[in-house]
C-alpha cells in the first residue's frame, strides 16, 4: 500500500521515478554458467514485472519479479532458447509480461506509426518545396508605425546576423 | 488563519484570472484601448495573490500546521527545514498551486516586459494565459484544494514521501515546471495571434525569449531528474522510457523542433503555418502529461475510472484548449501561406529536416505512450511498450538528425552547397570515423551501435566546435580572437548547444562499456571493476534526523594507491515503511565508480558495483545545452525588450 501511493506521488510530481529504489537481481539468484547468466540478464532486461510500474524483472525488489527471475533461469538451465523462455512466460502471465511488444495485427499501429509520420512528413515536405512559387496571401495589413519599426528591426538584425 | 488567508487569495485569484481573460480579449479585438489596459494589471494580480496563496501554504507547512489535510499527508515534524518547504510541492494539490503559480508568473512577466510588443497582442496572449490560468485554478477549487483543514488536527503528520527527500527534488520540479508550463505563454503567444488574425517574422521575433526560456529551463530539469534517477535508484540507468519521463520529453521535442522552425519564421517569414502548429502542440503535449500524471490513468485505465472526479476535468480542459487553439487555427491558417523561397540543400532546408525527424521521434515517444492505454480502453487487452521498443523507434529516428546536425549548422542561407561544407566539416569527419572504425577493431565488431554512437557523437562535437574556428578564422590573420569574440552570440549559443548533443551521444553509447558486478561481499573481501580495487570493510548502523541507515565502508584503490573511501546505504524513514538507497559514486575523469548495497546477511552484504566510462557525458551534454540557451537569451536581439530601449548601432560585421 505504501508503496503504491509512493509510486503515485512520485508520478504526481513528474519525476523519473519507477517504483523507488530497488536493489533487483542478487548475487545468489545467478547461474554458475557465465554465457547462460548473460542470457538470463538480455532475457530479464526485457520482461516486465508485472506489479510493478514499468520496471524489468532485472530491476525490481518485488517478490513476484524474483520468481519470475528464477523461472527464466530454471527454463534456461533446462536447455529452452530464449524465444522458448519468453513463450513460456507469456503463455503463463499473457502478452503484458513482454516489454517489448510483439509486432502483430493488434500492434501494427503501434510499430508502424512513428515510420508513417515520417514518410508522411517526408510527403509534406516535397509539397512545401513544390509550393513555394505561390503567391503569399494578404493579412490583415500593418499600420504606418508598425512598418517603420518592421523595417527597423529587419535592418537592424540583417546587419548584426549576416554571419549567422 | 494563514490557511484561510491562502484560501482567500486562490478564489480571488480565480476571480481576477476571469476578469483577465474576458476584457482584454473584447478589447483586443474591438481595438478599444482602454479595455486592453486591463490585461496588465489583471496580469498582475493573478501573480500576486496566487504567490500570496503559495507563500501560506508554505508557511503552514514550515509551521507543521497538521490541521491542514496537506500538511498532515505529507509533513512532518521531524523533517528536516528543505523538506518541508519542498513538501509543499511533493504532493498533488501544491504542485498544481506551483504549476498555476509559475503560469501565471509567465503572464505576469509579459505584463511588465512586454512593452515593445504590439498592443494588441500582448492583450490577447494575457487574455489566453488568464484562460489557462481560469482553467486550473477552478480545477484547485473544485478537485484540488490545499487548505481544506481537518477537524480535530492530528498531533503529527504522515511525514514526505521519502524517495522526494533529497536536495535534488527539491528544485527539481520547480525546474521542470518552469519550462513544462512556460510553454503555455508560448502557446497563448501563438492563440492571441491567431486570433488577431496576424502573424509574421516580428511575432517569431516577440516569441523567441520565451520560447529560449522554457526550453532552456526544461532542458535543465529533465537532465536534472535524470541525474538523480541515476544516483538514487540504484542501479545505475539514466532514463527508463517511463511514461512520466515521457510526458516531459514530448514537450522537449516538439519544444527543441519550434525553436528551430521559429528562425526561419523569423529570417524568411517562411514555415509559420508549422511554427504556430508546433507552439499549440508543445504546450498541448504539456496539458496532455499533466493528465497523464494527474489522472492515474498511467497506473491503469481502471485506476482512473475509480476516482475520475480529477482526471475528467483535466481532460476537459484539455480538450478546450486543444480543440479551441485548432479550432482557431483551422480558421485562420489557410490565410498564413507565403514566405521566402529556399532551396531544399540550405540553411533553412536543415531546419526543416531538424523539424522532421524531431516530430517524428515525438511521435514514437507519443504512440508508445498512449498506445497500450488506448488498446486496453478499446479492447480490454493489456500490452507493455518498455525501453526496447523506444530503443527500436526513437533512435533510428534520432540518428540521422544528430548526424545532419554539423551540416545544417554550416550550410548557408536560401541555397547551400554540401560538398564545401563537407571539405570543411574535414577534420570532424576524419575523428568520427577514425573513432568508429577504432572502437569497431578494439571491439572485433561485437559492439559495433556503440561504435557508431560513440563515432556520430565525437563527428558531432568537433563538427558544431569547429564551426566557430571556421567562422572566426575568415579574414585577416591576428584578428582571429577579436573575430571569435565578435560572433553574434547566438552563433556560440549554436555550436555548444550542438556539441552538447555530441557529448550526450557519446555518453549515451559508451553506456555499452560499463562494466557491471554483483556479488555478496564479507568484510575484507575485495572486488576488482573498472581496473579499480574495492576493499569491503564493514556495515555499521547510522541514524539520521528522521530515518536509520545500514551504511557499508569501501576503499577504492588503483594500483595500490587509496583514492576514496565509498559508503553506501539504505535507509529506513521513520513513519513509513519505506527504504531508500543511497549510492555511492567516485568520479574519475569523465566516468564514475557507482555502488549499492542491497540486502546483509550478518557481516556480509549484497553488493552491486559499476564502472561507468564517459557516463557524466550524458548529463554534461545536456548542461552545455542550458548553458548555450542562456548564452542566446543574452544576445541582444533577442533580449525581451531590447529593441524598444534604444536604437540598435551598426555593429561591425563579425565576419564573412
Amino acid at each position: 500500500m505504501m508503496r503504491r501511493q509512493a509510486r503515485f506521488l512520485a508520478a504526481a510530481m513528474m519525476i523519473a521515478v519507477l517504483s523507488g529504489p530497488a536493489f533487483g537481481l542478487s548475487p545468489a539468484e545467478r547461474l554458475p554458467n557465465p554465457a547462460q547468466e548473460q542470457r538470463a540478464r538480455e532475457i530479464g532486461a526485457e520482461l516486465r514485472c508485472l506489479v510493478c510500474q514499468n520496471q524489468s524483472i532485472d530491476d525490481s525488489d518485488a517478490e513476484l519479479a524474483k520468481d519470475l527471475r528464477r523461472l527464466v533461469r530454471e527454463r534456461i538451465s533446462a536447455g529452452d532458447s530464449d524465444r522458448q523462455v519468453k513463450d513460456f512466460l507469456v503463455a503463463r502471465y499473457g502478452e503484458f509480461v513482454l516489454l517489448r511488444p510483439v509486432f502483430s495485427m493488434k500492434n501494427l499501429l503501434l510499430w508502424t506509426l512513428p515510420f508513417l509520420a515520417l514518410i508522411a512528413g517526408i510527403f509534406g515536405v516535397r509539397r512545401l518545396f513544390g509550393r513555394q512559387v505561390a503567391a503569399p496571401v494578404a493579412q490583415a495589413a500593418l499600420s504606418a508605425e508598425e512598418q517603420a519599426e518592421l523595417d527597423r528591426i529587419v535592418a537592424a538584425q540583417d546587419s548584426i546576423t549576416k554571419n549567422s | 488563519m494563514i490557511a484561510e488567508l491562502g484560501h482567500f487569495a486562490l478564489v480571488l485569484a480565480l476571480a481576477c484570472s476571469a476578469i483577465g481573460t474576458v476584457l482584454p480579449l473584447w478589447g483586443a479585438v474591438r481595438e478599444d484601448r482602454a479595455l486592453m489596459a486591463t490585461a496588465r494589471p489583471a496580469a498582475l494580480a493573478q501573480f500576486v495573490l496566487l504567490a500570496l496563496a503559495f507563500a501560506a501554504l508554505t508557511a503552514v507547512y514550515v509551521q507543521s500546521d497538521f490541521s491542514v489535510l496537506n500538511v498532515y499527508e505529507n509533513s512532518h515534524t521531524d523533517q528536516p527545514l528543505i523538506y518541508r518547504f519542498s513538501g509543499v510541492w511533493g504532493n498533488h494539490e501544491g504542485s498544481i498551486l506551483l504549476w498555476v503559480l509559475i503560469l501565471a508568473l509567465f503572464g505576469a512577466c509579459v505584463a511588465l516586459f512586454g512593452r515593445h510588443m504590439p498592443e494588441a497582442l500582448r492583450a490577447a496572449t494575457i487574455a489566453v494565459q488568464s484562460s489557462i490560468a481560469f482553467a486550473f485554478l477552478l480545477f484547485i477549487a473544485l478537485t484540488s484544494n490545499p487548505f481544506l483543514r481537518v477537524f480535530p488536527a492530528p498531533a503529527e503528520g504522515r511525514s514526505l514521501n521519502p524517495i522526494l527527500q533529497d536536495p535534488g527534488l527539491a528544485i527539481h520540479p520547480p525546474l521542470l515546471y518552469l519550462g513544462y508550463v512556460g510553454y503555455s505563454i508560448v502557446f497563448s503567444f501563438a492563440a492571441g495571434a491567431l486570433i488577431l488574425g496576424r502573424i509574421d517574422a516580428a511575432w517569431a521575433r516577440v516569441v523567441r525569449p520565451w520560447n529560449l526560456i522554457a526550453w532552456t529551463t526544461l532542458t535543465a530539469g529533465i537532465a536534472m531528474g535524470s541525474y538523480w534517477a541515476y544516483y538514487e535508484l540504484g542501479w545505475g540507468g539514466f532514463w527508463f522510457w517511463d511514461p512520466v519521463e515521457n510526458a516531459s520529453l514530448m514537450p522537449w521535442l516538439t519544444g527543441t523542433a519550434l525553436l528551430h522552425s521559429a528562425i526561419v519564421m523569423e529570417r524568411r517569414e517562411a514555415l509559420k503555418v508549422w511554427t504556430i502548429l508546433l507552439a499549440v502542440l508543445t504546450f498541448s503535449l504539456s496539458l496532455l502529461g499533466t493528465f497523464l500524471v494527474r489522472s492515474g490513468v498511467l497506473t491503469s485505465v481502471h485506476a482512473f475510472a475509480s476516482d475520475p472526479a480529477r482526471g475528467v476535468f483535466i481532460l476537459l480542459i484539455l480538450c478546450l484548449f486543444i480543440g479551441g487553439a485548432f479550432a482557431l487555427f483551422a480558421w485562420r491558417g489557410p490565410a498564413l501561406a507565403g514566405g521566402a523561397l529556399f532551396s531544399p540543400v540550405s540553411r533553412e532546408g536543415s531546419l526543416v529536416l531538424n523539424n522532421l525527424f524531431l516530430s517524428a521521434a515525438c511521435v514514437a515517444v507519443l504512440t508508445g505512450t498512449l498506445y497500450p492505454l488506448a488498446l486496453e480502453a478499446v479492447t480490454g487487452d493489456k500490452i507493455s511498450v518498455g525501453p526496447p521498443f523506444f530503443n527500436a523507434t526513437f533512435l533510428p529516428l534520432c540518428a540521422p538528425l544528430v548526424l545532419a546536425m554539423p551540416f545544417g549548422q554550416q550550410l548557408a542561407w536560401k541555397r547551400g552547397d554540401l560538398l564545401p561544407v563537407a571539405q570543411r566539416l574535414f577534420v570532424a569527419i576524419l575523428v568520427g570515423a577514425g573513432m568508429f572504425v577504432a572502437v569497431l577493431a578494439i571491439t572485433r565488431t561485437s559492439e559495433a551501435v556503440a561504435a557508431f554512437g560513440l563515432g556520430v557523437g565525437m563527428f558531432v562535437t568537433v563538427g558544431a566546435l569547429d564551426d566557430l574556428r571556421v567562422r572566426a578564422s575568415r579574414g585577416a590573420a591576428g584578428t582571429w580572437m577579436r573575430r571569435f569574440v565578435g560572433l553574434p552570440k547566438s552563433v556560440h549559443a549554436t555550436a555548444i548547444a550542438h556539441a552538447g548533443v555530441g557529448l550526450m551521444t557519446i555518453g549515451i553509447a559508451a553506456t555499452a562499456f560499463h562494466e557491471e558486478k554483483i556479488a555478496t561481499m564479507a568484510p575484507g573481501d575485495k572486488a576488482i571493476i573498472g581496473g579499480y580495487e574495492l576493499v569491503f570493510e564493514g556495515l555499521r548502523k547510522q541514524p539520521g534526523p528522521n530515518f536509520a541507515s545500514t551504511v557499508g565502508r569501501f576503499v577504492v584503490s588503483k594500483d595500490g594507491v587509496a583514492l576514496a573511501v565509498l559508503e553506501p546505504g539504505k535507509r529506513t524513514y521513520v513513519g513509513r515503511t519505506m527504504q531508500t538507497s543511497e549510492t555511492g559514486r567516485l568520479t574519475r575523469g569523465l566516468g564514475q565508480i557507482y555502488l549499492a548495497i542491497g540486502d546483509a546477511h550478518g557481516a556480509s552484504v549484497d553488493v552491486r558495483a559499476y564502472w561507468k566510462p564517459w557516463v557524466l557525458l550524458i548529463w554534461l551534454g545536456p548542461l552545455a545545452m542550458t548553458i548555450a540557451g542562456l548564452i542566446s537569451l543574452m544576445d541582444r536581439r533577442l533580449r525581451v525588450a531590447a529593441p524598444s530601449r534604444r536604437k540598435l548601432p551598426a555593429m561591425p560585421e563579425a565576419a564573412e
